[in-house]
């Protein structure tokens, strides 16, 4: 393969992440604590350069770079974690540059795992991700339970990937080839031995699962999510979705599609799995990154079930899915972030008591996100819901809708439960909160992106659709 | 027939549009912040007025239909009509969330920018629900309605708000995701959201039936009929005196009115084949309901019992058409009892919002609604006296008040079906006239109870002006229901007409 410049330009994007990543990285050690600031804004900057440029590049080059518009989601939702935190870290003496540059990584390995034409390079964008996402977690060194929550991560994690490993292996020694291109037409050509393909296919999903948090493969979700400092959790739970989303169609779509009976039914198993346990045990919980978490592996149950379906229709759906999910999970962090700040940690439910009394936008803002998290309209997470149930009863499983519906009724409760804690109960402390200006924008945006969204969800869907296309 | 002004739209975003000033203005000046309310609520109702004025009697077609693509790759479009049968609904909309504004106006000290907010914001969603005709229109709006009515019970209702507003919350989101499932279904197999491409739809026995019940699971909680009508009763009690209003007055109807847009027309099989249990199902909220409201200490919930045993004449009305249709000889029997159903739902409207603004009335001087914390009102709010005397009259039926006339159509259409239904239906003519009256025997007349009833205020003009609009709203119904029957004469008979072809 011959490597002149120009066949770099589909990369430009990663590379502007990458340059800008080490350029941060080198920068950072300069800069007294004072001029933190700079990293701040030289990350903002960097993501957005690599947005631009991902539009720059735009659809000229499928075979490598999904799409342009998959890749600025991620983009975006980083750039919103990265402006929540900050007045969360300047308050607890966790502004560094490494918070910014890990989180660059971050997205630079996102953006792989989106871009990846062969099992190899988007296993290496998950590790560069999930790599980061370790590192992250025990950010705040002094805590125990961040600690506790990296290690349970890190083992749990690298057992995944080399389940995931494993799997490609298989299919390697099946297909003779790695990129998914290859892979698909020697698999529909050739009469290939079809137990190791499945055996492999069987590590995959596994290892699919394990990075999305679907039940079976959940355990870590909880215990991760609580012991994170919360801006991490809110840059775990939300962006990586969107790129989990996209290797999982990528290798089951892309490069396994011949196996679609197969994978089909594992992901039944996995999405009925998923939203009865999530939804079911998100109710019991006091402490809301722990509830979120479930709601998280209720969700994941969803974008499966678009998955599943195989079908153009269902992938835009679960696409249109997972990128309004990131959007709510950043949403719903950032305003934890943002109660945080007052010397205390917004973690249990009953410390959003009263919001409403407090300060009522913010408790707005909360309200449209949980509605939204709930599928209810007039919110985009309504529309979400209906695109993945359309997709599964375009393939005959009506009782699967079913299934969806029920558990999305049980759901319903505990986002109810956040509202009305809010809305109901007497606060506390009766002050206003006082965000950073930057990220007051920035929530009010996010939130009202739901009901935006919500009225005009033809935009996303018809760009969901081109991408799947 | 598309009309020049976009008069639909503009009467479900008036007052959304509204609702954001509104909230925008705050509560720092409370008084400028009612005015703008009010004067939002009157300008929809105003708006709303050219809907009837303007509408064409005689045709069943949708009129002031409005289409513009939405979502274009789900075929969804941002589709509004009406019809003879939503025009009135939406025209009792308009007409209750004003006075409920008006009532409001003293009552809500805590938040009032985010309480009228929320009763505006509910009056677009609900108008929009009365005109949608794609699917997904009508499902954002049927389930938007929740989340200010869930609001505007948990954060301004009584004591055990929270259970009731989440109990409301939880039954009505169950009773739709269903319909949610069908609507999708039956997109898979029209390949459109179009309502009206549903009612052309052929669809199987089985089909059918599902589709029934997924409906009837959703319209059924919103009647609400018995056995899951008992979310009403919380939310009621609990429910400021303009959520009950509202509650009862118009999304009560939101029920009825899914029947005729969604039940009946897409699954005429099914309703034909199921029409004992609708039946059934009505005649116990009738009687049994009836009897459940008469040993009730507290008035709200003696009055959310009533409504559930008044919109069980609903209910019967239309379905006793299946079997009124199915004797040749009592063909115009079955447009009777689609008919006396939607006067019956209008006038409920009317009535039970009025005995509601009574009960908010006292509770807002006395701070109970207990019945045997009052007697003898009469002797210190004679003209209170008045009012409640006649709106207990019209509940429990009196000819002459609008009451009656939807409870005699049902029941005569009953009679052409047969003599024991009818009969069941017009034993609330004495369980009605025996809660009510009993009702008002003890708070209203009797010797001065106690101190507190002793020192009562007469209503004030602001109260006397709400209740005497209602006043006259129930007596022009109840002696010239000309006009209303007429309204909805052609749109009843082509729906008959289409019921009567059996999709198999």
């Amino acid at each position: 393969m011959d490597m002149d410049l120009h066949s770099l330009i589909p990369l430009l994007p990663e590379l502007v992440l990458l340059l800008a990543g080490c350029a941060i990285l080198v920068l950072d050690l300069f800069l007294t604590d004072r001029q933190r600031d700079l990293t701040y804004v030289f990350s903002l900057v960097a993501l957005a350069a690599a947005a631009a440029a991902a539009i720059g590049v735009g659809g000229s080059s499928r075979e490598i770079l999904m799409s342009g518009n998959f890749v600025r989601a991620i983009f975006v939702v980083t750039a919103l974690a990265f402006v929540y935190s900050r007045g969360y870290l300047q308050a607890r003496r966790l502004y560094r540059g490494e918070f910014y540059v890990l989180g660059l990584f971050a997205a630079l390995g996102m953006s792989v795992m989106v871009s990846a034409g062969s099992f190899l390079s988007a296993y290496l964008g998950l590790e560069l991700l999930a790599l980061s996402l370790y590192a992250l977690v025990a950010f705040d060194r002094d805590s125990g339970a961040g600690s506790e929550a990296a290690i349970k991560y890190f083992v749990l994690g690298a057992l995944a990937s080399g389940l995931l490993l494993y799997g490609i292996s298989m299919v390697y020694g099946a297909s003779g080839a790695l990129d998914f291109a290859t892979v698909s037409e020697t698999l529909r050509a050739t009469d290939t031995d079809r137990t190791v393909l499945v055996f492999g296919l069987v590590f995959v999903v596994i290892g699919i699962a394990f990075k999305f948090g679907a039940v079976p493969f959940h355990m870590w979700v909880p215990d991760v999510y609580q012991g994170a400092p919360t801006p991490v959790t809110l840059l775990l739970g939300s962006a990586p979705k969107i790129a989990a989303f996209a290797l999982a169609m990528r290798l089951l779509g892309d490069g396994l599609g011949v196996l679609h009976g197969d994978w089909q039914q594992m992901l039944v198993l996995l999405a009925v799995a998923s939203l009865a346990l999530g939804n079911v045990v998100a109710i019991a919980q006091t402490n809301i990154k722990r509830m979120l978490a479930y709601s998280t592996i209720s969700h994941v149950g969803f974008i499966f079930l678009g998955l599943l379906a195989g079908t153009a229709d269902g992938e835009a759906a679960a696409m249109f899915y997972s990128i309004l999910y990131a959007l709510m999970a950043a949403g719903a962090f950032g305003v934890l972030v943002l109660l945080s700040r007052e010397g205390l940690e917004a973690e249990q439910i009953e410390d959003l008591r009263g919001l409403n009394q407090r300060s009522p936008w913010y408790a707005g803002m909360m309200l449209l996100l949980m509605f939204s998290m709930a599928g209810v309209p007039p919110t985009a997470g309504f529309f979400a819901k209906l695109f993945v149930l359309d997709a599964v009863i375009g393939i005959d499983m009506v009782w699967l809708a079913i299934v969806a519906v029920s558990f999305s009724i049980v759901g319903a409760f505990y986002y109810l439960r956040v509202v009305k804690v809010m809305y109901f109960d007497a606060p506390v402390d009766e002050s206003p909160l006082s965000a950073p200006a930057d990220a007051v924008w920035v929530l009010s945006l996010n939130g009202l992106t739901m009901l935006v969204l919500g009225f005009f969800p033809a935009a996303l869907l018809s760009i969901c659709t081109a991408a799947v296309a | 027939m598309t009309a020049e002004l976009p008069i639909l739209s503009l009467t479900i975003w008036l007052p959304i549009l509204g609702a954001v000033l509104v909230l925008g203005s705050g509560d720092r000046a409370p008084n400028l912040t009612k005015w703008l309310a009010l004067g939002f609520a009157v300008a929809t109702f105003l708006v709303s007025l050219p809907l009837y004025s303007g509408f064409h009697l005689g045709t069943a077609e949708m009129q002031f239909v409005e289409r513009a693509a939405w979502i274009p790759a789900f075929d969804v479009h941002y589709h509004l009509g009406v019809d003879g049968i939503s025009v009135p609904l939406i025209l009792l909309t308009t007409f209750m969330t004003v006075l409920v504004i008006i009532a409001g106006w003293e009552a809500i000290h805590y938040r009032p920018a985010q309480y009228m907010a929320a009763f505006l914001v509910m009056e677009g969603v609900m108008v929009g629900v009365f005109s949608a005709l794609d699917a997904v229109l009508f499902y954002v709006f049927w389930e938007a309605m929740l989340i200010p009515m869930f609001l505007i019970i948990g954060v301004w209702g009584g004591p055990n708000r929270v259970y009731a507003t989440i109990k409301f919350f939880l039954y009505t989101f169950l009773g739709s995701v269903f319909m949610l499932v069908a609507l999708i279904y039956m997109y898979t197999q029209s390949g459109s959201f179009e309502v009206l491409g549903f009612h052309a739809l052929k669809l199987s026995l089985k089909e059918q039936i599902l589709i029934f019940i997924a409906f009837l699971l959703a319209f059924a909680v919103k009647v609400p009929m018995w056995p899951v009508h008992t979310w009403l009763p919380d939310a009621h009690v609990e429910a400021p005196t303009g959520g009950s209003v509202i509650l009862a007055a118009i999304m009560l109807k939101i029920g009825g009115y899914g029947f005729l847009r969604f039940s009946l027309p897409i699954a005429p099989d099914a309703s034909n084949y199921l029409d004992l249990l609708i039946i059934a199902m009505s005649l116990i909220a009738v009687v049994y309901i009836g009897f459940v409201a008469l040993v009730q200490q507290d008035m709200k919930k003696l009055i959310a019992y009533s409504s559930i045993s008044h919109m069980g004449f609903v209910t019967l009305g239309f379905f006793i058409a299946f079997i009124v249709m199915a004797q040749p000889a009592a063909q115009g029997g079955a447009a009777l009892g689609i008919q006396g159903g939607m006067v019956q739902m209008v006038s409920h409207g009317f009535i039970s919002g009025a005995l509601f603004l009574c009960v908010g009335v006292l509770y807002d001087r006395i701070h109970s609604r207990q019945i045997a914390d009052y007697g003898g009102v009469v002797n210190t709010m004679p003209w209170f006296a008045a009012f409640m005397v006649f709106f207990a009259m019209a509940n429990a039926g009196l000819p002459g008040t609008s009451g009656f006339v939807g409870e005699f159509m049902v029941i005569l259409a009953s009679f052409r079906a047969d003599f024991w239904y009818a009969f069941l239906a017009a034993t609330t003519l004495i369980i009605g006239a025996a809660y009510t009256l009993w009702m008002v025997k003890r708070v209203v007349f009797g010797e001065v109870a106690n101190d507190k009833v002793a020192k009562l205020q007469d209503v004030n003009g602001r109260e006397a002006l709400v209740l005497t609009t209602l006043a006259i709203a129930v007596l022009l119904l109840g002696l010239w229901p000309q006009p209303l029957i007429e309204l909805m004469d052609a749109s009843v008979e082509h729906l008959l007409r289409h019921i009567a072809v059996s999709k198999l």
